[in-house]
């Protein structure tokens, strides 16, 4: 290539990712920070478009843990949030974050582990039981140990049961592996691991091999999701207009029936709960 | 198994994980090429520091390069007002980052020879730093196309630092490898190999393609 052609090429390219950029900026576009239990699962997926053509806004969803996606937001670099860790979202709103948090939909977590079941689990109703179970029998059991917003919850069942399990079985049985929820489930299907997931992002995993649900029902494992604003008084919010648009449409009629339509393989994921948040 | 993608989907991914590895390619070349060769022409003070740090940058991890670059172009950050994260001009910039010390390095090497061999007769002719250095590159063509497809290579396989800065969203600043990393979380293993496999056949046709155009010369 000559030099001519190849600064033409360049130029072109630079263009290309200009107008790239002017797209992102335009108040027609903005970016929710949410949890990878919501976008890997397909919801966000599934809905969005009916928001869009609606009222011409897109919306890029980044998929972090609970506990990233209230720092990204803090620093700034989202305009809305839809996570769920209720002691993580209150932290957030009382230090001046976020405002008008609105819970959109639930659905609960699930403990899940091989079909082997060394610790005798399966069935139980009382998570806090099983996990003491998994800690008494020392069966391997896999933490995400990401500050998500079902680590956190993690983290509440063992105090209740309790026990310290980074004490107990750091290095042997208790494995934290810093990592997604999916992670977390190919790591305990590799291993005969019993791990916490949300059933949404169970419900939607391809690799599940010998891992099956082994304890539910517990009113501890609610899993809400809530949508929440950011502070004006806090943050610049330049698209908060839009931002608002978006958490209005998923508590609506409308966004309320998207998120109960949507079904993995016949099951319902997320149960809309505007009306009558749990 | 690909039921989960559509067509135009993996086009868009397909796409784009071309069009930032490419631009970011471009990008390190435009600083890389006249770099590495005035490394091996000019001779000035610090030069051996230069050398030996661009060598150094050679195993730069490109999740803490992400790391930093995202945290300058955090809007709360020192370029937020660009107003880049999460936006694929981002994903370049940091992939332009981890590939100009691969081009400059390798390119300082290619030159240092023709250099020792060319150097005297190019300055007894009179000609400028600017003429000598695109002559050696003339030269060492073939080593200076190497040098390219190292940094593509680097830039085309590259995942940390396009998920920070990137955010791997859907349908804008989703690659090939994030997509791979995504669909392994999700357990779709057979699919995330797949995709793994398509990403091998776009190395290799690149590369492929510009070995053929150098070759031609």
């Amino acid at each position: 290539m000559k030099a001519p052609q190849f600064f033409t090429l360049a130029f072109v390219l630079f263009l290309g990712h200009a107008s790239i950029a002017a797209e992102q900026s335009s108040p027609q576009s903005i970016i929710l920070a949410s949890t990878t239990s919501v976008e890997n699962s397909g919801l966000l997926a599934a809905i969005l478009p009916a928001f869009t053509k609606e009222t011409g806004i897109t919306v890029h969803v980044l998929a972090q843990g609970t506990g990233q996606a209230l720092q990204t937001a803090a620093r700034d670099d989202a305009d809305l949030i839809l996570v769920h860790d209720p002691e993580a979202e209150q932290k957030f709103i009382a230090a001046g974050d976020g405002i008008d948090r609105r819970q959109i939909a639930w659905n609960d977590f699930i403990v899940v582990g091989p079909r082997s079941d060394p610790a005798h689990i399966a069935g139980t109703h009382d998570a806090v039981a099983a996990l003491k179970a998994i800690a008494g029998t020392q069966a391997p059991f896999v933490s995400r140990g990401d500050k998500s917003g079902t680590d956190a919850l993690e983290h509440r069942l063992w105090r209740v049961a309790g026990i310290d399990p980074t004490e107990a079985g750091e290095g042997s049985w208790y494995r934290d592996i810093g990592g997604g929820m999916g992670a977390a489930l190919n790591s305990a299907q590799a291993t005969n691991a019993y791990t916490i997931s949300d059933r949404g992002t169970w419900l939607s995993f391809g690799n599940k091999g010998d891992l099956t649900v082994l304890a539910e029902g517990d009113p501890r494992l609610l899993n809400r999701y809530d949508v929440i604003l950011l502070n004006p008084a806090k943050h610049p919010v330049p698209k908060q207009a839009s931002a608002r648009r978006f958490a209005e449409w998923l508590l609506s009629p409308e966004g309320q029936a998207a998120i109960g339509a949507y079904k993995v393989a016949g099951e319902q994921l997320f149960r809309p709960s505007a009306t009558a948040p749990k | 198994m690909w039921a989960a993608f559509e067509t135009a989907e993996l086009g868009h991914i397909v796409g784009l994980s071309l069009t930032v590895s490419l631009s970011a390619t471009v990008v390190a070349a435009v600083v890389g090429l006249p770099s590495g060769a005035a490394l091996a022409v000019c001779r000035f003070p610090g030069r051996r520091m230069l050398v030996l740090l661009t060598n150094a940058f050679l195993g730069l991890p490109p999740v803490v390069v992400g790391l930093a670059l995202y945290l300058m172009l955090s809007r709360s950050g020192p370029l937020g007002a660009l107003k880049l994260l999460f936006t694929p001009g981002a994903m370049v910039l940091a992939q332009a980052v981890l590939a100009t010390p691969i081009i400059t390095a390798l390119v300082h090497r290619a030159i240092e020879e023709p250099w020792q061999e060319y150097g005297g007769a190019l300055r007894l002719d009179g000609a400028t730093w600017l003429r000598s250095i695109r002559m050696l590159l003339a030269i060492a063509r073939r080593s200076v196309l190497t040098a390219v497809l190292a940094g593509f290579g680097r830039t085309v396989s590259e995942v940390g630092a396009v998920l920070i800065v990137g955010g791997n969203i859907a349908g804008y600043t989703r690659t090939m490898t994030t997509t791979i990393a995504l669909e392994t979380s999700k357990g779709n293993l057979g699919l995330a190999l797949g995709l793994g496999f398509i990403l091998i056949g776009i190395t290799v046709a690149v590369s492929a393609a510009a070995f053929v155009l150098g070759e031609r010369r």
